[in-house]
């Protein structure tokens, strides 16, 4: 037996074996960059002729817990731009603090009249969620940027924690890109569809998507924000809630929980 | 000056026997060759403006902008040396960014000016440096209801104690101007660079102290300082340079911004009109 005071009061290593030192190790990547804390889900949105519906619910979730019921996925960045964010919610926070300097930067000139444009943010956020995932440090969120580009066209696109960006007349990020997509490209399938869609169509469909979201996506909220882009400005809306929910559907579920048959 | 010419004028930092320093004295000098700059703090807001002096023909007209903004909600504008001048807003916007970096809010006018106080006052202690050749006046606004902080996604428990105290008033329109020296002062209305003298003297009799003036009777009443004061330098062409700063319900919503180009133009007019009237009284005085 070691006597030596170093072992005093310490388990001894012929019955416990040897003390498994492995978790102090320093060395190696840092791992805590590499999974989301507090998350949101899905991010929604469908151009139209005019502009852009953007939609996503007020929850953040910490695991499968709904941790916080009222927050702001939806951030104005300016009168032709909003920006969802699925994912992470402090790395959302980071990001937006990034986008506010982002702003007082670009109006430091009294003289400048004319206001980033959504492709232009997209463009920026592009670069900042590539170079922060070439550093193995990624900002873990999906987001969707919808708003009019500098030639006033409708615009809307993603980016995601790797890097990529997407385009295309509907997007929608996490479940959604699963259940809500299908249902939007129904109404509007392409680039053509969306020219002829009215805001009224868009909305209506964006509040229907929401509602599946939250029969089927266990980390979604029937309470949600919803934004509108035009020229006229943004339209922005918190804590609507989904309205006509019929959960009849339920009945006809088979095959979960503690039904026997 | 009776100390000129016996060697204490010649590093910064050093006392004159009779307890000046000259270096400060002389970069007050260059300023009072530079264009007129005024601030006027109103009920509902500030407004910054300047005497651009045309230095040449060939400069584009309305270009080469001299009032700076800094944050969101405030602006800076100098006399004097004009790199100097570009030099102190860069370090106000840091001083903003640093301060929003920190504690996730807008910096408050008072620390803003507080902050570029003791940076101007350094220039002044090391032989190494001269101080700065301009005297800048820094309007701002600061929220008057509470702000989010920075990157807030939700708003707090809706029943319990938040630690909010509702109904407090707070925030508001502030004016600071900052000398060579690094002092400065919260004025109701604040006057620097060549024509300063009869700029002061007008904003007097403006009575700010009561409070009354609106933001746009300032925007006019400042347009009509600048002719005022140029009057002196007649021969040389000038630009009316504007920026104004008001509440959230007022027309910038908190923002400094540039002054709308038909309100400025309006101002300009009244502003002339205002001045042949004078003149006009003049001569019949003189016919009398």
């Amino acid at each position: 037996m070691n006597h030596l005071p170093q072992a005093w009061g310490r388990p001894r290593d012929d019955v416990y074996g040897p003390y498994n030192n492995s978790y102090l190790q320093t060395s190696g990547p840092s791992q805590h960059t590499q999974s989301p804390i507090v998350t949101g889900t899905s991010v929604l949105a469908i151009k139209f002729k005019d502009g852009v519906v953007i939609a996503a619910d007020n929850l953040a979730s910490y695991g499968s817990l709904a941790r916080f019921t009222d927050v702001k996925r939806l951030l104005r960045f300016n009168s032709r731009a909003v920006i969802g964010f699925g994912g992470d919610v402090s790395d959302m926070q980071y990001l937006t603090r990034l986008l506010s300097s982002l702003e007082i930067n670009e109006n430091y000139s009294v003289t400048s009249s004319t206001e980033l444009a959504a492709n232009n943010l997209h463009t920026y956020l592009h670069k900042v969620m590539y170079k922060r995932r070439s550093d193995f440090n990624p900002l873990w969120n999906q987001i969707l940027i919808a708003g009019l580009d500098v030639a006033d066209n409708p615009y809307l696109a993603s980016v995601d924690l790797l890097g990529t960006t997407f385009s295309s007349p509907t997007l929608a990020t996490g479940f959604g890109a699963h259940l809500a997509v299908p249902i939007m490209r129904r109404v509007c399938p392409d680039e053509e569809a969306a020219k002829e869609l009215t805001q009224e169509q868009a909305v209506e469909t964006v509040r229907e998507c929401m509602k599946v979201l939250f029969y089927r996506d266990a980390r979604s909220l029937d309470k949600y924000s919803i934004a509108v882009v035009t020229k006229e400005g943004v339209d922005l809306k918190h804590g609507e809630k989904l309205e006509k929910q019929s959960w009849a559907f339920a009945e006809g579920i088979r095959g979960y929980g503690t039904q026997v048959n | 000056m009776t100390s000129i010419g016996t060697g204490y004028d010649l590093s910064n930092s050093v006392f004159s026997p009779d307890g000046r320093n000259f270096q400060v004295e002389y970069a007050v000098k260059a300023v009072e060759n530079g264009g007129t700059a005024i601030g006027i703090r109103c009920k509902d807001g500030v407004v910054l403006a300047l005497e651009k002096l045309v230095v040449s023909k060939l400069l584009k007209h309305g270009a080469n902008k001299r009032i700076a903004t800094v944050d969101r909600n405030a602006g800076i504008v100098s006399s004097g040396l004009t790199p100097d001048g570009r030099h102190f807003v860069s370090r106000a916007r840091d001083e903003a960014a640093q301060w929003r970096k920190l504690y996730k809010a807008p910096i408050p006018t008072s620390s803003l000016a507080n902050r570029m106080g003791s940076y101007v006052q350094a220039y002044t202690l090391y032989s190494s440096v001269r101080p700065f050749g301009v005297t800048a006046i820094i309007g701002g606004w600061d929220a008057e209801d509470e702000l989010p902080v920075d990157g807030m996604v939700g708003s707090g428990p809706s029943v319990g104690s938040g630690g909010k105290q509702e109904g407090s008033k707070k925030g508001g329109p502030s004016l600071y101007m900052i000398e060579p020296s690094g002092l400065y002062w919260g004025y109701y209305g604040a006057a620097t660079g060549k024509g300063r003298q009869s700029a002061k003297s007008e904003l007097e009799k403006l009575d700010l102290a009561a409070g009354n003036l609106t933001l746009e009777e300032g925007v006019k009443e400042a347009a009509r300082i600048l002719y005022f004061a140029h009057e002196d330098s007649k021969d040389k062409e000038f630009e009316l340079e504007m920026t104004w700063i008001s509440s959230k319900d007022g027309p910038t919503k908190g923002r400094h911004e540039e002054v709308p180009k038909e309100l400025r133009e309006e101002a300009e007019r009244l502003a002339k009109k205002a001045l042949e009237g004078d003149e006009d009284d003049e001569d019949t005085k003189m016919e009398e």
